[in-house]
């Protein structure tokens, strides 16, 4: 009987397993076919960004041989996928370093200020969307959701410049921007990313808040909450035992979707904080026609959002045991 | 407050004060563009010298700040009579970053390198009139040209021509080797390259020991960084009208200064209606260059007449041949064929200046009946499609490199002005030597090209600097982007 189950419990989730590893390799095969042309159409060539305009033919055509680029575009590609799947990025046309540790540097950025922002904006958002919904219609709701209305429609941008503004240039207190790196300790990193991590949660934090907020609502709503007050637990029991955790299911879609944006979304924040983040590196290698950055780095992103989502997946099977199954 | 964050917000207010106290012998400069290597080989990128030339590199001569050449590892030269063979005499006791030091064979090493087949140097032209390199002994160079060059000197003076050492140039990229006042510490890219002051240098050990170049693009954020002390110096805003944002700062000191950017509206001399001289006068008629100062770099460029430098010696002042005249221009336009004007394009690359320029071009140019739409594009596609393609009726943009007035004899070039005459001018200004009689010959070419009005020439791209009131030393002009950190010093 054990046996039995546990077989039956298996096979669907090794067939899931199957399932979602195919559909990566072939989305991960279809973005990369796609920015390798839509690089190859777009009108530039990377020996002339790097030469200027002084140099002469001999010069730009002695560069795009160190490029390879003098070889035809589908040997181009297939050597391209040939080297990502022994594990080798390239070097770039524009640094000239391997891709591999460009990207690493910038992952060093984006990966902890992209965690520490929605950090910082779930332990902002959920606290204040739950009160909310458990005080609706009373003043503590109409405060919460006029503060998120505003940070809903605040560019994040532009209260960026706000906290330069007020932290670094009158007090004093954080850096401008940059990044000293991590090497300079721990200290001098998290400042120079305190900012930004601000800049870039508080407005995420709104709209997780007023999500919340209606999840947590919705739930209350249904039969069971109804039943469980029915049977004698108190408002607060209910909603700890019975409505957070229904409730977290748009939640949970919401923070993946956010945290899909703060990798390659927080272009803006980085331009603001003069971040060398990873949306930075792809937007300078695509004006500077750096190709074999751009497709390496969109196929990274590609990666990382299908992970994110799968992840997204594996937490609602957390969360809902009902969807374990059903999913399959 | 919990404990904890209080603990942290009192440590913070204890650390940040002495952090920002120390003892002043550093400087950080920030600029807007990180290079892309730290090997002025690799490409044209002004960035790249703006941080290691006359820093980390040296070449046998250099610029001076006034844009004088100045002796630098050659501590003197002759030129044979028949000037074709210049013989350096190199500085004895200059040694590599890396102990070797520097002789006679490194510098035919470095020119050969830059010469070859293979070679990336982006100023090539430098190298292109010698014949041959001998190392006559361990401390002399004798380089024979082809035919007399006018320019060789000049041209040994520029960040493409420093010295190197065979044995550590592979590695120049990101570990760059060369013999000046400052070595290379390290680069966190995206951010800042660090140099430190080099203690064995040849000459006087400089003042600053430790030099930060800090990379900020984004013009609110150069704003941020320098009012909060995050940098010392800003070497080029990157948007003008920041600068009168930074003007009433007691702290700061705003320097409006000139770079070798003739900005010019380029015209495709050989398409119609373009291919009329008349028509092209009647746009230099019709273009009001003081308004476009104004809007196009809140009213900091020198307006310019021709394609030269006001900085240079030779420069002769044309601004009055096509005064903003829009009668003049519509009479010009009705006798070449156009009384009601015409329609055309104007492409614009990314940079402020020129998108800013364009808008109000198109406008003034609409004034005399030329019905401008405007196309924004990428800088690279603006290489493709613009410069190699030459696939445009009007463009703007900034030619920056100095001394670039021979791109005007080139019959590939994107002007597509094709004068015989202005020609064999630049080719007898190539092989003249005399200094006095070359500068009379750029003013006899700067005329013709006035005269047939090749492109509408706009202003001079302005170097607006900032930097601490303190701090002295900073290069006012920018004959070459350079940033000389030897030169800074802070008032006590």
């Amino acid at each position: 009987m054990a046996a039995w189950s546990r077989r039956s419990r298996l096979d669907p989730m090794l067939a899931l397993l199957a399932r979602r590893v195919i559909g990566f390799v072939l989305t991960l095969l279809a973005a990369a076919a796609v920015v390798f042309v839509v690089m190859e159409v777009l009108p530039g060539d990377p020996a002339a960004v790097m030469l200027g305009v002084q140099a002469t033919p001999e010069t730009l055509a002695a560069l795009r041989a160190e490029f390879g680029l003098d070889r035809p575009a589908p040997v181009r590609f297939a050597t391209w996928i040939i080297d990502l799947l022994r594990g080798d990025l390239g070097i770039s046309y524009t640094y000239r370093v391997p891709v591999a540790g460009l990207i690493a540097e910038r992952l060093a950025i984006t990966v902890p200020l992209a965690l520490l922002s929605i950090a910082l904006s779930t332990a902002i958002a959920l606290p204040l969307g739950i009160l909310a919904a458990a005080r609706q219609d009373r003043p503590a709701d109409a405060g919460i959701m006029v503060f998120s209305q505003i940070g809903v429609a605040v560019p994040n941008f532009w209260f960026a410049l706000l906290l330069v503004l007020l932290f670094s240039v009158t007090l004093g207190w954080l850096p401008s921007g940059g990044f000293p790196g991590w090497q300079s300790g721990i200290g001098a990193a998290l400042a120079a990313l305190a900012l930004p991590a601000i800049s870039l949660a508080l407005p995420q934090a709104a709209i997780l808040a007023r999500v919340t907020r209606s999840a947590v609502l919705d739930a209350l709503g249904e039969d069971y909450v109804r039943t469980a007050r029915a049977k004698g637990l108190t408002r607060a029991a209910t909603l700890r035992r019975h409505v957070l955790r229904n409730a977290l299911i748009p939640v949970v879609t919401i923070m993946g979707l956010q945290f899909s944006f703060l990798l390659a979304g927080a272009i803006i924040i980085e331009n603001v904080f003069y971040l060398p983040g990873l949306g930075r590196l792809v937007f300078q290698a695509i004006a500077q026609r750096d190709l074999i950055v751009v497709r390496d780095v969109v196929l990274l992103l590609a990666a990382m959002v299908i992970f994110i989502n799968f992840v997204v997946d594996v937490l609602y099977a957390l969360i809902d045991p009902r969807l374990r199954d059903w999913r399959t | 407050m919990s404990r904890l964050a209080r603990a942290v917000l009192l440590t913070l207010l204890v650390i940040w004060p002495f952090a920002a106290q120390a003892q002043k012998d550093s400087v950080t400069i920030g600029q807007t563009l990180e290079p892309p290597t730290l090997d002025p080989t690799t490409g044209a990128a002004q960035a790249i010298r703006e941080v290691t030339y006359l820093n980390i590199y040296e070449g046998l001569l250099r610029i001076d700040r006034d844009g004088k050449l100045q002796p630098l590892l050659a501590e003197s030269w002759t030129v044979s009579p028949d000037n074709l063979t210049y013989t350096f005499h190199l500085r004895r006791g200059v040694k590599f970053h890396d102990g070797s030091d520097l002789d006679a064979g490194d510098v035919k090493f470095t020119f050969e390198r830059a010469m070859a087949p293979d070679s990336t140097n982006a100023q090539k032209w430098i190298f292109a009139p010698i014949a041959r390199i001998e190392t006559p002994d361990r401390y002399t160079v004798a380089i024979t040209l082809k035919e007399p060059t006018g320019n060789f000197l000049y041209g040994l003076a520029w960040g493409d021509a420093v010295i190197f050492a065979p044995e550590t140039v592979a590695d120049n990229r990101t570990k760059p080797i060369g013999t000046g006042p400052y070595r290379f510490e390290r680069w966190v890219r995206g951010d800042r390259v660090e140099l430190v002051r080099n203690d064995a240098y040849w000459a006087q050990i400089p003042a600053i020991s430790r030099a930060t170049f800090r990379f900020i693009s984004d013009p609110q954020a150069q704003v941020a960084a320098i009012r909060s002390g995050d940098v010392d110096a800003l070497s080029n805003l990157a948007a003008q009208e920041a600068a009168d944002q930074l003007k009433g700062d007691a702290n700061l000191k705003v320097v409006v200064g000139n770079t070798e950017g003739e900005t010019i509206l380029a015209i495709n001399n050989a398409k119609p209606p373009f291919n009329d001289v008349r028509v092209r006068r009647a746009l230099a008629h019709a273009i009001d260059r003081k308004a476009v100062i104004e809007g196009a770099v809140s009213g900091y460029g020198t307006p310019i007449g021709t394609h030269f430098s006001p900085n240079h010696p030779a420069y002769v002042d044309l601004i009055g041949t096509y005064p903003y005249d829009p009668a003049r221009a519509r009479k010009l336009l009705a006798e070449a064929g156009h009384p009601n004007g015409f329609s055309t394009t104007l492409r614009l690359p990314p940079p402020p200046y020129a998108r800013r320029s364009g808008e109000i071009i198109a406008a003034q140019l609409a004034q005399v009946g030329i019905k401008v739409s405007i196309e924004p594009i990428e800088f690279a596609q603006w290489l493709e499609q613009v410069f190699r393609n030459k696939n445009y009726d009007l463009t703007i943009i900034a030619h920056t490199e100095p001394l670039d007035i021979g791109i005007y004899a080139r019959d590939d070039y994107y002007f597509q002005y094709r004068n015989p005459a202005f020609k064999t001018l630049m080719e007898k200004i190539g092989t003249t030597v005399d200094e006095a009689e070359r500068n009379r010959l750029y003013g006899e070419a700067q005329r013709m090209l006035t005269a047939d009005s090749v492109n509408v020439f706009l202003f001079q791209l302005p170097k607006i600097g900032v930097w601490n009131v303190n701090l002295t030393g900073m290069w006012e002009n920018w004959p070459l982007p350079a940033n000389p950190i030897a030169e800074l010093s802070w008032k006590r």
